[in-house]
Protein backbone atom coordinates (compact mmCIF):
# COMPACT_ATOMS: atom_id res chain seq x y z
CA UNK A 1 0.00 0.00 0.00
CA UNK A 2 1.13 2.97 -1.16
CA UNK A 3 0.88 5.99 1.49
CA UNK A 4 1.51 10.11 0.89
CA UNK A 5 1.51 11.78 4.46
CA UNK A 6 1.47 15.37 4.47
CA UNK A 7 3.31 17.19 6.91
CA UNK A 8 3.77 20.64 7.85
CA UNK A 9 6.22 22.64 9.72
CA UNK A 10 5.07 25.34 13.08
CA UNK A 11 6.19 27.16 15.75
CA UNK A 12 6.79 25.11 18.62
CA UNK A 13 3.15 24.70 20.56
CA UNK A 14 5.16 24.89 23.85
CA UNK A 15 6.77 28.71 22.53
CA UNK A 16 3.90 29.79 20.58
CA UNK A 17 5.17 32.14 17.20
CA UNK A 18 4.13 35.27 16.51
CA UNK A 19 2.23 36.80 13.62
CA UNK A 20 4.41 39.68 11.63
CA UNK A 21 1.92 42.97 12.64
CA UNK A 22 3.57 44.82 8.98
CA UNK A 23 3.60 41.71 6.34
CA UNK A 24 0.58 40.09 8.36
CA UNK A 25 2.93 36.65 7.65
CA UNK A 26 4.09 34.25 10.30
CA UNK A 27 7.39 35.13 11.82
CA UNK A 28 9.31 32.06 11.48
CA UNK A 29 12.17 33.08 13.10
CA UNK A 30 10.62 33.94 16.32
CA UNK A 31 10.12 30.54 17.40
CA UNK A 32 11.60 27.08 17.66
CA UNK A 33 9.82 25.19 14.48
CA UNK A 34 9.09 21.40 14.49
CA UNK A 35 7.04 19.16 12.77
CA UNK A 36 3.35 19.92 13.43
CA UNK A 37 3.15 17.21 16.94
CA UNK A 38 0.08 16.39 15.32
CA UNK A 39 1.09 15.31 12.07
CA UNK A 40 3.58 12.36 13.86
CA UNK A 41 0.85 10.52 14.34
CA UNK A 42 0.00 10.51 10.74
CA UNK A 43 3.46 9.40 9.75
CA UNK A 44 3.01 6.67 12.28
CA UNK A 45 -0.39 5.31 10.92
CA UNK A 46 1.28 5.83 7.35
CA UNK A 47 4.25 3.78 8.07
CA UNK A 48 2.39 1.18 10.06
CA UNK A 49 0.28 0.87 7.15
CA UNK A 50 2.98 0.14 5.17
CA UNK A 51 4.69 -2.39 7.07
CA UNK A 52 1.50 -4.43 7.37
CA UNK A 53 1.06 -4.77 3.49
CA UNK A 54 4.25 -3.56 1.62
CA UNK A 55 4.34 -0.59 -0.17
CA UNK A 56 6.30 2.93 0.61
CA UNK A 57 5.51 6.38 2.18
CA UNK A 58 6.10 9.32 1.08
CA UNK A 59 5.86 12.58 2.61
CA UNK A 60 4.35 15.55 1.08
CA UNK A 61 4.67 19.14 2.49
CA UNK A 62 4.20 23.19 1.36
CA UNK A 63 6.00 25.85 3.33
CA UNK A 64 9.22 27.60 3.45
CA UNK A 65 12.58 26.42 3.39
CA UNK A 66 12.94 25.34 6.18
CA UNK A 67 10.19 23.19 6.61
CA UNK A 68 12.52 20.77 4.96
CA UNK A 69 13.63 20.09 8.79
CA UNK A 70 9.89 18.97 9.18
CA UNK A 71 9.80 16.60 6.09
CA UNK A 72 13.26 15.08 7.15
CA UNK A 73 11.74 14.09 10.79
CA UNK A 74 9.36 12.04 8.77
CA UNK A 75 12.02 10.56 6.79
CA UNK A 76 13.95 9.74 9.90
CA UNK A 77 10.89 8.27 11.53
CA UNK A 78 10.87 5.78 8.03
CA UNK A 79 9.00 7.19 5.47
CA UNK A 80 10.67 6.85 2.05
CA UNK A 81 11.06 9.40 0.46
CA UNK A 82 10.09 13.63 0.91
CA UNK A 83 9.22 16.66 -1.11
CA UNK A 84 8.78 20.00 -0.32
CA UNK A 85 6.74 22.84 -2.49
CA UNK A 86 8.27 26.19 -1.64
CA UNK A 87 7.78 29.38 -2.80
CA UNK A 88 7.91 32.96 -2.19
CA UNK A 89 4.68 33.22 -3.79
CA UNK A 90 3.15 30.42 -1.73
CA UNK A 91 3.80 32.50 1.51
CA UNK A 92 0.65 33.40 3.81
CA UNK A 93 -1.48 30.73 1.68
CA UNK A 94 -4.87 30.26 2.91
CA UNK A 95 -6.23 26.50 3.09
CA UNK A 96 -7.70 26.46 -0.61
CA UNK A 97 -4.12 27.37 -1.62
CA UNK A 98 -2.58 24.70 0.27
CA UNK A 99 -4.78 21.82 -0.46
CA UNK A 100 -4.31 22.99 -4.59
CA UNK A 101 0.11 22.38 -3.98
CA UNK A 102 -0.19 19.04 -1.96
CA UNK A 103 -2.77 18.07 -4.03
CA UNK A 104 -1.28 18.48 -7.37
CA UNK A 105 2.20 17.09 -5.16
CA UNK A 106 0.16 14.10 -4.69
CA UNK A 107 -0.80 13.29 -7.98
CA UNK A 108 2.47 12.68 -9.42
CA UNK A 109 2.80 9.12 -8.23
CA UNK A 110 -0.05 6.29 -7.60
CA UNK A 111 -0.92 6.17 -4.49
CA UNK A 112 -3.55 4.18 -2.45
CA UNK A 113 -3.87 6.67 0.62
CA UNK A 114 -3.23 10.02 1.71
CA UNK A 115 -3.14 10.61 5.47
CA UNK A 116 -3.26 13.96 6.92
CA UNK A 117 -3.43 15.70 10.71
CA UNK A 118 -7.24 16.69 11.32
CA UNK A 119 -5.74 20.19 11.36
CA UNK A 120 -2.79 21.71 11.93
CA UNK A 121 -1.39 23.41 15.02
CA UNK A 122 -1.01 26.68 14.29
CA UNK A 123 -3.68 27.77 11.79
CA UNK A 124 -6.24 25.02 12.31
CA UNK A 125 -9.04 25.83 10.27
CA UNK A 126 -8.93 21.76 9.07
CA UNK A 127 -10.43 22.88 5.64
CA UNK A 128 -7.34 21.33 3.83
CA UNK A 129 -8.33 17.41 4.47
CA UNK A 130 -11.65 17.57 2.91
CA UNK A 131 -10.13 20.26 -0.02
CA UNK A 132 -7.34 18.02 -0.77
CA UNK A 133 -10.13 14.60 -1.25
CA UNK A 134 -12.46 16.91 -3.22
CA UNK A 135 -9.31 17.84 -5.37
CA UNK A 136 -8.40 14.42 -5.43
CA UNK A 137 -11.85 13.13 -6.29
CA UNK A 138 -11.55 10.43 -3.38
CA UNK A 139 -13.85 10.10 -0.18
CA UNK A 140 -12.17 11.94 2.87
CA UNK A 141 -12.67 10.55 6.56
CA UNK A 142 -12.23 12.70 8.98
CA UNK A 143 -11.55 12.57 13.01
CA UNK A 144 -10.22 9.18 12.40
CA UNK A 145 -9.27 8.26 16.12
CA UNK A 146 -8.59 4.45 14.57
CA UNK A 147 -8.21 2.78 11.40
CA UNK A 148 -7.32 -0.46 9.70
CA UNK A 149 -7.07 -1.88 6.54
CA UNK A 150 -6.57 -4.93 4.76
CA UNK A 151 -4.96 -3.74 1.41
CA UNK A 152 -8.18 -2.70 -0.50
CA UNK A 153 -11.20 -1.40 2.01
CA UNK A 154 -10.19 1.11 4.56
CA UNK A 155 -12.19 1.05 8.14
CA UNK A 156 -12.25 4.24 10.55
CA UNK A 157 -13.12 5.53 13.64
CA UNK A 158 -14.68 8.80 13.10
CA UNK A 159 -15.07 10.97 16.20
CA UNK A 160 -18.47 12.88 16.37
CA UNK A 161 -19.57 15.18 18.65
CA UNK A 162 -21.70 13.01 20.60
CA UNK A 163 -19.68 9.45 19.79
CA UNK A 164 -18.20 7.96 16.81
CA UNK A 165 -19.35 5.97 13.75
CA UNK A 166 -17.80 3.64 12.28
CA UNK A 167 -17.05 4.35 8.39
CA UNK A 168 -15.76 1.50 5.94
CA UNK A 169 -14.29 2.91 2.63
CA UNK A 170 -12.92 1.58 -0.59
CA UNK A 171 -9.28 3.17 -1.36
CA UNK A 172 -7.75 5.75 -2.75
CA UNK A 173 -9.20 8.07 0.21
CA UNK A 174 -8.10 10.85 2.25
CA UNK A 175 -8.17 9.91 6.03
CA UNK A 176 -7.26 12.44 8.61
CA UNK A 177 -6.25 11.54 11.89
CA UNK A 178 -6.78 12.61 15.08
CA UNK A 179 -3.89 13.12 17.82
CA UNK A 180 -3.85 9.67 19.81
CA UNK A 181 -4.91 7.67 16.95
CA UNK A 182 -1.29 5.65 17.56
CA UNK A 183 2.00 5.84 19.61
CA UNK A 184 4.18 7.86 17.13
CA UNK A 185 7.89 6.34 17.03
CA UNK A 186 10.79 8.45 17.91
CA UNK A 187 13.59 8.13 15.55
CA UNK A 188 16.31 5.60 15.72
CA UNK A 189 19.62 6.89 15.43
CA UNK A 190 19.93 4.59 11.88
CA UNK A 191 17.11 6.16 10.85
CA UNK A 192 18.87 9.63 11.19
CA UNK A 193 21.87 8.63 9.32
CA UNK A 194 19.90 7.36 6.51
CA UNK A 195 17.70 10.41 5.91
CA UNK A 196 20.71 11.75 3.93
CA UNK A 197 20.07 8.78 1.43
CA UNK A 198 16.98 9.52 1.04
CA UNK A 199 15.40 11.29 -2.10
CA UNK A 200 13.91 14.79 -1.31
CA UNK A 201 12.90 16.20 -3.65
CA UNK A 202 12.02 20.46 -3.45
CA UNK A 203 9.18 21.98 -6.07
CA UNK A 204 7.69 24.98 -6.80
CA UNK A 205 3.93 25.43 -8.09
CA UNK A 206 5.75 26.01 -11.36
CA UNK A 207 7.41 22.64 -11.62
CA UNK A 208 3.86 21.49 -10.65
CA UNK A 209 1.67 23.65 -13.26
CA UNK A 210 0.10 25.76 -10.80
CA UNK A 211 1.83 28.93 -11.88
CA UNK A 212 -1.42 30.44 -12.93
CA UNK A 213 -4.21 29.29 -10.11
CA UNK A 214 -2.16 29.59 -6.99
CA UNK A 215 -2.56 31.21 -4.87
CA UNK A 216 -5.76 31.77 -5.53
CA UNK A 217 -6.24 35.21 -6.52
CA UNK A 218 -9.78 36.18 -5.27
CA UNK A 219 -9.51 34.31 -2.13
CA UNK A 220 -9.07 36.31 1.03
CA UNK A 221 -6.33 39.39 2.47
CA UNK A 222 -5.34 39.31 6.09
CA UNK A 223 -6.14 43.34 7.26
CA UNK A 224 -5.05 42.71 10.86
CA UNK A 225 -3.24 41.01 13.68
CA UNK A 226 -3.31 41.77 17.24
CA UNK A 227 -2.99 39.97 20.17
CA UNK A 228 -5.78 38.12 21.92
CA UNK A 229 -6.80 39.72 25.59
CA UNK A 230 -4.75 37.91 27.75
CA UNK A 231 -6.47 36.15 30.81
CA UNK A 232 -4.82 37.86 34.07
CA UNK A 233 -3.52 35.17 36.79
CA UNK A 234 -5.50 35.54 39.56
CA UNK A 235 -4.31 34.23 42.92
CA UNK A 236 -2.60 31.42 43.61
CA UNK A 237 -2.91 29.36 46.68
CA UNK A 238 -0.89 26.59 48.36
CA UNK A 239 -3.94 24.32 50.22
CA UNK A 240 -4.11 24.55 53.68
CA UNK A 241 -7.17 22.72 54.11
CA UNK A 242 -9.14 25.88 53.32
CA UNK A 243 -8.66 25.47 49.43
CA UNK A 244 -12.02 23.45 49.05
CA UNK A 245 -13.71 26.48 50.98
CA UNK A 246 -11.70 29.11 48.34
CA UNK A 247 -13.42 27.39 45.67
CA UNK A 248 -16.89 27.67 47.48
CA UNK A 249 -16.83 31.32 48.36
CA UNK A 250 -16.17 32.02 44.56
CA UNK A 251 -18.99 29.76 43.15
CA UNK A 252 -20.80 31.64 45.92
CA UNK A 253 -19.80 35.42 44.44
CA UNK A 254 -20.55 33.85 40.91
CA UNK A 255 -24.24 32.75 42.02
CA UNK A 256 -23.98 29.44 40.73
CA UNK A 257 -24.69 28.27 44.28
CA UNK B 1 -24.16 44.09 1.85
CA UNK B 2 -25.07 43.07 -1.88
CA UNK B 3 -27.88 41.66 -2.99
CA UNK B 4 -27.81 37.90 -2.61
CA UNK B 5 -28.59 35.79 0.62
CA UNK B 6 -26.96 34.91 3.48
CA UNK B 7 -27.39 31.44 3.99
CA UNK B 8 -26.76 29.14 7.17
CA UNK B 9 -25.86 25.77 7.13
CA UNK B 10 -27.85 23.50 10.28
CA UNK B 11 -27.95 20.33 11.45
CA UNK B 12 -30.32 17.94 13.31
CA UNK B 13 -28.63 16.02 15.88
CA UNK B 14 -31.30 14.17 17.59
CA UNK B 15 -33.85 15.39 16.28
CA UNK B 16 -32.77 18.79 17.50
CA UNK B 17 -31.49 21.45 16.03
CA UNK B 18 -27.82 21.76 16.89
CA UNK B 19 -27.37 25.29 18.81
CA UNK B 20 -24.97 26.43 15.84
CA UNK B 21 -27.04 27.06 13.30
CA UNK B 22 -29.57 29.05 15.68
CA UNK B 23 -26.40 31.13 16.79
CA UNK B 24 -25.50 31.55 13.29
CA UNK B 25 -29.17 32.39 12.29
CA UNK B 26 -29.15 35.12 14.96
CA UNK B 27 -26.22 36.64 14.13
CA UNK B 28 -26.99 36.66 9.79
CA UNK B 29 -30.12 38.66 10.91
CA UNK B 30 -28.08 41.79 11.89
CA UNK B 31 -25.68 41.67 8.51
CA UNK B 32 -27.80 43.67 6.39
CA UNK B 33 -28.82 41.23 3.63
CA UNK B 34 -31.65 40.85 2.00
CA UNK B 35 -32.74 37.32 3.07
CA UNK B 36 -31.67 34.79 5.69
CA UNK B 37 -32.03 31.28 4.55
CA UNK B 38 -31.50 28.46 5.90
CA UNK B 39 -30.18 24.70 4.47
CA UNK B 40 -30.73 21.32 6.40
CA UNK B 41 -30.24 18.26 5.00
CA UNK B 42 -30.99 14.76 5.87
CA UNK B 43 -33.69 12.54 7.27
CA UNK B 44 -34.63 15.44 10.03
CA UNK B 45 -34.76 18.05 8.13
CA UNK B 46 -38.38 18.92 7.47
CA UNK B 47 -39.00 18.89 11.58
CA UNK B 48 -36.08 21.63 11.82
CA UNK B 49 -37.97 24.26 9.55
CA UNK B 50 -40.21 25.56 12.19
CA UNK B 51 -37.38 26.00 14.37
CA UNK B 52 -35.11 27.60 11.89
CA UNK B 53 -37.63 30.21 10.77
CA UNK B 54 -38.26 31.02 14.82
CA UNK B 55 -34.49 32.30 14.56
CA UNK B 56 -35.01 33.99 11.40
CA UNK B 57 -34.88 32.11 8.33
CA UNK B 58 -37.21 33.18 5.94
CA UNK B 59 -36.83 30.11 3.52
CA UNK B 60 -35.43 26.77 4.63
CA UNK B 61 -33.94 24.12 1.64
CA UNK B 62 -34.14 20.78 2.63
CA UNK B 63 -33.24 17.57 1.07
CA UNK B 64 -34.14 14.44 3.12
CA UNK B 65 -32.06 11.80 1.59
CA UNK B 66 -30.93 9.31 3.95
CA UNK B 67 -27.80 9.36 2.24
CA UNK B 68 -26.62 12.16 4.46
CA UNK B 69 -26.44 10.35 7.10
CA UNK B 70 -25.47 6.60 5.95
CA UNK B 71 -22.62 8.33 3.51
CA UNK B 72 -20.47 11.14 5.04
CA UNK B 73 -21.74 15.15 4.67
CA UNK B 74 -19.04 16.62 2.70
CA UNK B 75 -19.35 14.97 -0.51
CA UNK B 76 -22.60 14.88 -0.61
CA UNK B 77 -23.84 17.87 1.03
CA UNK B 78 -21.07 19.93 -1.56
CA UNK B 79 -23.30 18.10 -5.01
CA UNK B 80 -26.35 18.59 -3.51
CA UNK B 81 -25.96 22.38 -2.85
CA UNK B 82 -23.30 23.25 -5.65
CA UNK B 83 -26.27 23.34 -8.02
CA UNK B 84 -28.51 25.61 -5.56
CA UNK B 85 -25.90 28.04 -4.86
CA UNK B 86 -25.76 28.57 -8.75
CA UNK B 87 -29.03 29.41 -8.81
CA UNK B 88 -29.45 31.21 -5.73
CA UNK B 89 -26.25 32.89 -5.90
CA UNK B 90 -25.87 33.28 -1.89
CA UNK B 91 -23.72 36.31 -0.76
CA UNK B 92 -22.35 34.22 2.25
CA UNK B 93 -22.56 31.05 4.09
CA UNK B 94 -22.39 30.35 7.55
CA UNK B 95 -21.52 27.34 8.74
CA UNK B 96 -20.78 26.08 12.54
CA UNK B 97 -17.25 24.94 12.92
CA UNK B 98 -18.41 21.07 13.94
CA UNK B 99 -17.33 18.35 12.02
CA UNK B 100 -19.84 17.84 9.69
CA UNK B 101 -19.23 21.98 8.61
CA UNK B 102 -16.08 21.32 8.52
CA UNK B 103 -16.63 18.77 5.86
CA UNK B 104 -18.71 20.44 4.01
CA UNK B 105 -17.42 23.72 3.60
CA UNK B 106 -13.87 22.48 3.14
CA UNK B 107 -15.65 20.52 0.35
CA UNK B 108 -17.52 23.32 -0.95
CA UNK B 109 -14.54 25.68 -1.41
CA UNK B 110 -12.88 23.21 -3.09
CA UNK B 111 -14.91 22.22 -5.30
CA UNK B 112 -16.14 25.87 -6.71
CA UNK B 113 -13.09 27.23 -5.79
CA UNK B 114 -14.49 29.38 -3.01
CA UNK B 115 -12.49 31.36 -0.32
CA UNK B 116 -13.16 30.12 3.35
CA UNK B 117 -12.25 31.50 6.75
CA UNK B 118 -12.64 29.06 9.87
CA UNK B 119 -12.73 29.46 13.09
CA UNK B 120 -14.75 32.77 13.46
CA UNK B 121 -15.40 34.70 16.53
CA UNK B 122 -17.58 37.38 14.49
CA UNK B 123 -17.98 39.07 11.15
CA UNK B 124 -19.19 42.69 9.78
CA UNK B 125 -20.38 43.20 6.29
CA UNK B 126 -19.90 46.57 4.81
CA UNK B 127 -18.06 47.10 2.05
CA UNK B 128 -16.20 44.06 2.83
CA UNK B 129 -17.04 41.01 4.60
CA UNK B 130 -14.70 40.43 7.52
CA UNK B 131 -14.38 37.56 9.82
CA UNK B 132 -12.82 37.87 12.84
CA UNK B 133 -10.68 34.45 13.81
CA UNK B 134 -7.65 33.76 15.95
CA UNK B 135 -5.26 31.72 15.66
CA UNK B 136 -2.34 29.70 17.82
CA UNK B 137 -4.21 28.99 20.50
CA UNK B 138 -6.47 31.87 20.58
CA UNK B 139 -3.68 33.80 21.61
CA UNK B 140 -3.80 36.10 18.49
CA UNK B 141 -6.62 37.41 17.06
CA UNK B 142 -6.75 38.08 13.01
CA UNK B 143 -8.81 39.55 10.97
CA UNK B 144 -9.98 38.55 7.18
CA UNK B 145 -11.68 40.16 4.58
CA UNK B 146 -13.06 38.29 1.64
CA UNK B 147 -12.35 39.08 -2.03
CA UNK B 148 -14.46 39.71 -4.35
CA UNK B 149 -15.52 36.01 -5.17
CA UNK B 150 -19.07 34.84 -4.25
CA UNK B 151 -20.21 33.09 -2.08
CA UNK B 152 -17.72 33.50 0.93
CA UNK B 153 -17.72 30.64 3.21
CA UNK B 154 -17.19 30.54 7.27
CA UNK B 155 -16.88 28.51 9.80
CA UNK B 156 -17.27 30.02 13.66
CA UNK B 157 -16.19 28.73 16.98
CA UNK B 158 -19.30 27.11 19.02
CA UNK B 159 -20.77 30.20 20.86
CA UNK B 160 -19.70 32.73 18.79
CA UNK B 161 -22.93 34.21 18.99
CA UNK B 162 -26.01 33.97 21.55
CA UNK B 163 -29.07 32.37 19.80
CA UNK B 164 -32.20 34.41 20.17
CA UNK B 165 -35.92 33.79 19.03
CA UNK B 166 -37.96 36.08 17.14
CA UNK B 167 -41.66 37.18 18.18
CA UNK B 168 -43.71 34.30 16.46
CA UNK B 169 -43.85 35.21 12.69
CA UNK B 170 -45.33 33.41 9.83
CA UNK B 171 -43.69 30.63 8.86
CA UNK B 172 -40.50 29.88 6.34
CA UNK B 173 -41.04 28.69 2.82
CA UNK B 174 -39.63 25.35 2.95
CA UNK B 175 -38.22 24.38 -0.39
CA UNK B 176 -37.21 20.21 -0.84
CA UNK B 177 -33.98 19.92 -3.40
CA UNK B 178 -33.22 16.70 -4.87
CA UNK B 179 -30.13 14.99 -3.63
CA UNK B 180 -27.35 14.86 -5.76
CA UNK B 181 -24.91 12.32 -4.81
CA UNK B 182 -21.89 11.17 -7.01
CA UNK B 183 -21.12 7.32 -7.03
CA UNK B 184 -17.76 8.04 -5.80
CA UNK B 185 -19.00 9.15 -2.43
CA UNK B 186 -20.99 5.71 -1.82
CA UNK B 187 -17.99 4.27 -1.69
CA UNK B 188 -17.47 5.53 1.92
CA UNK B 189 -20.35 4.10 4.35
CA UNK B 190 -21.18 4.62 7.62
CA UNK B 191 -21.68 1.45 9.14
CA UNK B 192 -22.53 2.08 12.70
CA UNK B 193 -22.83 4.92 15.09
CA UNK B 194 -21.94 5.08 18.72
CA UNK B 195 -23.24 7.42 21.29
CA UNK B 196 -22.16 7.42 25.03
CA UNK B 197 -25.26 7.52 27.26
CA UNK B 198 -24.92 10.86 29.09
CA UNK B 199 -26.67 12.29 32.22
CA UNK B 200 -27.20 15.74 33.94
CA UNK B 201 -26.59 18.81 31.44
CA UNK B 202 -24.86 18.40 28.16
CA UNK B 203 -20.78 19.95 28.07
CA UNK B 204 -21.47 22.29 25.68
CA UNK B 205 -23.91 23.87 27.63
CA UNK B 206 -23.32 23.50 31.19
CA UNK B 207 -22.29 26.81 33.60
CA UNK B 208 -19.98 24.79 35.56
CA UNK B 209 -17.71 22.17 34.25
CA UNK B 210 -15.51 20.15 36.27
CA UNK B 211 -12.53 18.47 34.35
CA UNK B 212 -9.86 16.17 34.92
CA UNK B 213 -6.59 15.38 33.55
CA UNK B 214 -3.52 13.51 34.10
CA UNK B 215 -3.19 14.23 37.68
CA UNK B 216 -6.34 12.30 38.62
CA UNK B 217 -4.27 9.81 38.51
CA UNK B 218 -7.01 6.78 37.75
CA UNK B 219 -10.40 6.32 36.07
CA UNK B 220 -11.94 5.46 39.64
CA UNK B 221 -11.48 8.61 40.84
CA UNK B 222 -13.59 10.55 37.98
CA UNK B 223 -16.65 9.31 40.13
CA UNK B 224 -15.60 12.61 42.33
CA UNK B 225 -15.89 14.64 39.68
CA UNK B 226 -19.05 13.29 38.69
CA UNK B 227 -20.30 14.11 42.17
CA UNK B 228 -19.39 17.31 42.92
CA UNK B 229 -20.35 18.44 39.11
CA UNK B 230 -23.65 16.90 39.63
CA UNK B 231 -23.73 18.78 43.20
CA UNK B 232 -23.21 22.13 41.14
CA UNK B 233 -25.45 20.76 37.99
CA UNK B 234 -22.60 20.65 36.05
CA UNK B 235 -21.10 18.73 33.66
CA UNK B 236 -17.32 16.89 33.67
CA UNK B 237 -15.26 17.14 30.96
CA UNK B 238 -11.21 15.95 30.15
CA UNK B 239 -8.20 16.56 29.14
CA UNK B 240 -6.89 14.78 26.03
CA UNK B 241 -4.76 12.94 27.89
CA UNK B 242 -7.54 11.48 30.36
CA UNK B 243 -8.89 10.45 27.18
CA UNK B 244 -5.86 8.77 25.60
CA UNK B 245 -5.39 6.95 28.51
CA UNK B 246 -9.18 5.65 28.62
CA UNK B 247 -10.54 6.41 31.24
CA UNK B 248 -13.14 8.80 29.81
CA UNK B 249 -14.78 9.07 26.31
CA UNK B 250 -13.76 11.29 24.13
CA UNK B 251 -17.33 13.23 23.80
CA UNK B 252 -15.69 14.70 27.16
CA UNK B 253 -12.59 15.99 25.95
CA UNK B 254 -12.12 19.75 25.84
CA UNK B 255 -9.63 21.28 23.72
CA UNK B 256 -8.60 21.75 20.22
CA UNK B 257 -9.20 18.61 18.98
CA UNK B 258 -12.03 18.77 21.45
CA UNK B 259 -14.86 20.54 22.80
CA UNK B 260 -14.72 24.38 23.23
CA UNK B 261 -17.02 25.10 26.78
CA UNK B 262 -17.47 28.83 28.04
CA UNK B 263 -19.20 27.64 31.18
CA UNK B 264 -19.72 30.51 34.15
CA UNK B 265 -17.05 28.68 36.15
CA UNK B 266 -14.76 25.60 34.66
CA UNK B 267 -12.49 23.69 37.78
CA UNK B 268 -9.83 22.42 36.14
CA UNK B 269 -8.02 19.27 38.10
CA UNK B 270 -4.89 17.80 37.67
CA UNK B 271 -4.71 19.04 34.02
CA UNK B 272 -1.46 21.31 33.75
CA UNK B 273 -2.82 23.53 31.23
CA UNK B 274 -1.47 22.65 27.48
CA UNK B 275 -2.47 25.45 24.96
CA UNK B 276 -4.30 22.85 22.95
CA UNK B 277 -6.23 22.22 26.15
CA UNK B 278 -6.50 25.98 27.22
CA UNK B 279 -7.82 26.59 23.83
CA UNK B 280 -10.97 25.03 24.76
CA UNK B 281 -11.73 26.74 27.75
CA UNK B 282 -10.48 29.79 28.10
CA UNK B 283 -13.65 31.74 27.14
CA UNK B 284 -14.74 30.50 30.65
CA UNK B 285 -16.30 33.50 32.71
CA UNK B 286 -13.96 32.03 35.96
CA UNK B 287 -11.26 29.49 35.82
CA UNK B 288 -10.13 27.38 39.24
CA UNK B 289 -7.09 25.25 38.82
CA UNK B 290 -6.19 22.84 41.06
CA UNK B 291 -2.81 20.69 40.95
CA UNK B 292 -0.34 20.57 42.84
CA UNK B 293 2.95 21.78 40.58
CA UNK B 294 3.12 25.40 41.55
CA UNK B 295 4.99 25.99 37.96
CA UNK B 296 1.87 24.53 36.18
CA UNK B 297 1.01 26.49 33.20
CA UNK B 298 -2.89 26.46 34.32
CA UNK B 299 -2.66 29.06 37.05
CA UNK B 300 -1.45 31.23 34.79
CA UNK B 301 -4.72 31.43 33.20
CA UNK B 302 -6.70 30.59 36.37
CA UNK B 303 -8.91 33.18 38.66
CA UNK B 304 -8.07 30.93 41.33
CA UNK B 305 -5.33 28.39 41.95
CA UNK B 306 -5.02 25.98 44.50
CA UNK B 307 -1.36 24.69 44.49
CA UNK B 308 -2.59 20.78 46.21
CA UNK B 309 -3.80 17.38 45.64
CA UNK B 310 -6.96 17.56 43.05
CA UNK B 311 -8.03 14.22 45.11
CA UNK B 312 -8.14 15.69 48.61
CA UNK B 313 -9.34 19.31 47.77
CA UNK B 314 -12.25 17.94 45.55
CA UNK B 315 -13.40 15.22 48.74
CA UNK B 316 -13.21 18.25 50.81
CA UNK B 317 -15.09 20.45 48.03
CA UNK B 318 -17.76 17.66 47.68
CA UNK B 319 -18.55 17.82 51.51
CA UNK B 320 -18.87 21.50 51.69
CA UNK B 321 -21.15 21.32 49.08
CA UNK B 322 -23.60 18.75 50.39
CA UNK B 323 -23.29 20.14 53.80
CA UNK B 324 -24.66 23.69 52.18
CA UNK B 325 -27.49 22.02 50.12
CA UNK B 326 -28.32 19.50 52.83
C1 LIG C 1 -2.43 17.88 17.74
C2 LIG C 1 -2.71 17.86 19.21
C3 LIG C 1 -4.00 18.11 19.65
C4 LIG C 1 -4.30 18.08 21.01
N1 LIG C 1 -5.58 18.35 21.41
C5 LIG C 1 -5.86 18.37 22.74
C6 LIG C 1 -7.19 18.66 23.23
O1 LIG C 1 -8.14 18.85 22.46
N2 LIG C 1 -7.40 18.68 24.56
C7 LIG C 1 -6.39 18.46 25.47
O2 LIG C 1 -6.65 18.50 26.69
N3 LIG C 1 -5.15 18.19 25.04
C8 LIG C 1 -4.86 18.12 23.71
N4 LIG C 1 -3.60 17.81 23.31
C9 LIG C 1 -2.64 17.34 24.33
C10 LIG C 1 -1.99 18.44 25.14
O3 LIG C 1 -0.86 18.89 24.44
C11 LIG C 1 -1.55 17.88 26.50
O4 LIG C 1 -0.71 16.79 26.31
C12 LIG C 1 -2.72 17.44 27.40
O5 LIG C 1 -3.68 18.48 27.48
C13 LIG C 1 -2.20 17.12 28.77
O6 LIG C 1 -3.22 16.63 29.59
P1 LIG C 1 -3.09 16.77 31.18
O7 LIG C 1 -2.98 18.20 31.53
O8 LIG C 1 -4.21 15.99 31.78
O9 LIG C 1 -1.78 15.94 31.49
P2 LIG C 1 -0.33 16.46 31.96
O10 LIG C 1 0.19 17.50 31.05
O11 LIG C 1 0.44 15.24 32.19
O12 LIG C 1 -0.62 17.19 33.33
C14 LIG C 1 -1.03 16.54 34.49
C15 LIG C 1 -1.04 17.59 35.58
O13 LIG C 1 -1.55 17.01 36.77
C16 LIG C 1 -0.82 17.53 37.86
N5 LIG C 1 -0.98 16.57 38.96
C17 LIG C 1 -0.45 15.33 39.07
N6 LIG C 1 -0.89 14.75 40.19
C18 LIG C 1 -1.70 15.62 40.81
C19 LIG C 1 -2.45 15.59 42.01
N7 LIG C 1 -2.46 14.54 42.82
N8 LIG C 1 -3.19 16.68 42.32
C20 LIG C 1 -3.19 17.79 41.53
N9 LIG C 1 -2.50 17.85 40.39
C21 LIG C 1 -1.77 16.78 40.03
C22 LIG C 1 0.58 17.69 37.37
O14 LIG C 1 1.26 18.66 38.13
C23 LIG C 1 0.34 18.15 35.93
O15 LIG C 1 0.29 19.55 35.84
C24 LIG C 1 -3.28 17.82 21.96
C25 LIG C 1 -1.99 17.58 21.52
C26 LIG C 1 -1.69 17.59 20.16
C27 LIG C 1 -0.29 17.31 19.71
Amino acid sequence: MNVVVCVKLVPDPNTPGQLDPETHRLRRDLADAVLDPGDEFGVEAGLQLAEAHGGEVRVVSMGPERAVDAVRKALAMGATKGVLVCDDSLRGADALTTAKVLAAAIRREPYDLVITATESTDGYSGIVPQALAELLGVPAVTFASEMSSDGSLLTATRQTERGSETVVTGLPCVVAVTAGVNEPRYPTLRGIMGVKSKPLERLTPTDLGLAASVPTPTGQTVVSVTMAGQRQAGEVVRDDGDGAHRIVELLARLRVI
Amino acid sequence: MANGPVWVFAEVVDGRVAPGALELLTKARSLGAADVEAVCLGPGAREAVGELGRHGASTVYISIDAGFVELLMGGPGADTLAPLIATRKPELILFPGTHDGRDLAGRLAAKLDLPVIANGLDIETGAAITVTSTIFGVTQVVRTEFGERRPALALFRPKAFTASALPAGPAPRTVEVPAVIDERHRRARVVDRSTPVATGPALEEATVVVSGGRGLQEPANFELLHEVAGLLHGAVGASRAAVDAGWVPYSMQVGQTGKTVKPTVYIACGISGAMQHTVGMRGAQAIVAINRDPEAPIFKLADLGIVGDALTVLRQLRDELRSRSG
